[in-house]
C-alpha cells in the first residue's frame, strides 16, 4: 500500500492517457494522489472535433478539462507549475528542480509517476521527466520514493527492456474513460482516429482490450 | 471561430495599419507527427508577442487563404488559413485547420500583449 502517489507530467491529459487507470486504482484503494501539471498545453494542435477552441482559448479550456479529469480520477490535489507548453527544456533547470524538490518534501510521496527521460517522445515529456528525476535524486537515498516511469518511444523496449510494472486497469476502465472524455478538446480527435468517429459511450470491447487493459511502467534505477 | 469571411478579415487588417501591434505566428504538424507516422519530421515554429507595424495588410486567395503583412524592413506571411474570429478582446485570430479540426497554422494580431 502506497502512502501517497505523486504524478508529474507536463500537459493536461498526460495523466489520463498514460496512467489514468493506475491513478484510479490508487484512489479507489484510498491512497491519496497529487497531480503536478507543468503547463496548460497552450500549444496543442487538437482543438476538439469539430474544433471548438482557439489558440487563445485553449489554455483555459484545457485547465478546466484537467480539473474535471482529476475529479473523475479521484485526485486529491492538483498543482499547476505555470510553465509554457514546448518551452520546458529551455527553462533554467534549477528553478524547476527547486520547485519540484519543494513539492516532494511537502507531499512526501512513496511513489512518483513521471515520464521516462529520453523515451517519452515529446520534448516536454523528456524534459520534465528528467527534472523530476533530478529533484528526487536530491533527496537522501533512504527518503527517495520509488519511480514508475512512463515511456512510449518506439525503440524504448529495445533500449531499456520490457516494462517491469504492468497494471491491469480493467476494473477502472469506466473511470479512465470518464477522465478521457473530460479532456474533450484532445480526446475527440484521438477517438476519431481509433474509433472511426467521436468518443461514444459504447466503446467496443476490442478497443477496451487494446487501449484500456494495461498501463505499463519501468521502475527507474538511480545511477 | 468560423470560416473566414474575407471582407471582415480585410477590414480588421485595415484597422490595424500603421499601429504597433503584437503578433502570434505559428505553424505545426504536431508533436506526434513522426510518432504516428503522419510525417517523417516534426516541424513547428512559433513567435509569441512579436511587435510589428505594417503598412500593408492583405488577405488573398479563395480559401484556404493567405495573409501578407508588409513591414518597414520585412514581411509576415501565412498560408493555409481557413477560420477566423475577432474575439471579445478585439484580437484578430486567424487559423488553418485540417480535416480533423487540428490547427496547422495561426496568425493573430492584438493591440495588447497575448497571455504568456
Amino acid at each position: 500500500m502506497e502512502r501517497h502517489v505523486l504524478v508529474v507530467f507536463p500537459h493536461p491529459d498526460d495523466e489520463t492517457f498514460g496512467c489514468g487507470g493506475t491513478i484510479a486504482l490508487f484512489t479507489q484503494a484510498g491512497v491519496p494522489v497529487t497531480v503536478v501539471c507543468g503547463t496548460l498545453g497552450q500549444m496543442g494542435r487538437n482543438m476538439g472535433r469539430p474544433f471548438f477552441a482557439t489558440r487563445e482559448s485553449l489554455p483555459h479550456v484545457r485547465e478546466a478539462e484537467l480539473e474535471d479529469a482529476c475529479k473523475a480520477l479521484g485526485v486529491q490535489s492538483l498543482i499547476k507549475l505555470g510553465l509554457r507548453d514546448k518551452t520546458i527544456e529551455f527553462e533554467e533547470p534549477n528553478a524547476v528542480i527547486d520547485r519540484l524538490e519543494q513539492i516532494l518534501r511537502e507531499v512526501r510521496p512513496s511513489l512518483v509517476l513521471t515520464h521516462y527521460p529520453s523515451y517519452a517522445v515529446h520534448p516536454d515529456h523528456n524534459a520534465l521527466g528528467s527534472l523530476t528525476i533530478s529533484a528526487i535524486a536530491r533527496l537522501p537515498e533512504a527518503e527517495r520514493p520509488k519511480v514508475h516511469a512512463h515511456a512510449f518511444a518506439p525503440e524504448c523496449r529495445d533500449l531499456i527492456g520490457p516494462p517491469d510494472v504492468v497494471n491491469d486497469i480493467s476494473s477502472v476502465v469506466e473511470i479512465k474513460l470518464a477522465a478521457i472524455k473530460a479532456h474533450a478538446s484532445q480526446s475527440q480527435v484521438f477517438f476519431g482516429r481509433i474509433n472511426g468517429g467521436q468518443l461514444k459511450d459504447g466503446i467496443s470491447d476490442e478497443l477496451k482490450q487494446r487501449f484500456l487493459k494495461n498501463e505499463t511502467f519501468w521502475t527507474y534505477r538511480f545511477g | 471561430m468560423g470560416p473566414i469571411e474575407k471582407s471582415k478579415v480585410q477590414a480588421s487588417l485595415d484597422a490595424l495599419l500603421q499601429r504597433d501591434v503584437y503578433l502570434h505566428l505559428e505553424t505545426t504538424n504536431g508533436a506526434y507527427a513522426a510518432h504516428f507516422q503522419e510525417s517523417k519530421m516534426v516541424v513547428g515554429a512559433y513567435i509569441r508577442n512579436g511587435r510589428v507595424c505594417f503598412s500593408r495588410g492583405v488577405i488573398a486567395g479563395d480559401g484556404p487563404y493567405r495573409v501578407g503583412l508588409k513591414l518597414e524592413i520585412g514581411w509576415v506571411y501565412a498560408e493555409g488559413l481557413t477560420d477566423f474570429e475577432v474575439d471579445s478582446a478585439g484580437r484578430l485570430l486567424l487559423a488553418g485547420h485540417d480535416d480533423q479540426g487540428r490547427l496547422a497554422v495561426a496568425l493573430e494580431l492584438s493591440e495588447s500583449p497575448f497571455e504568456m
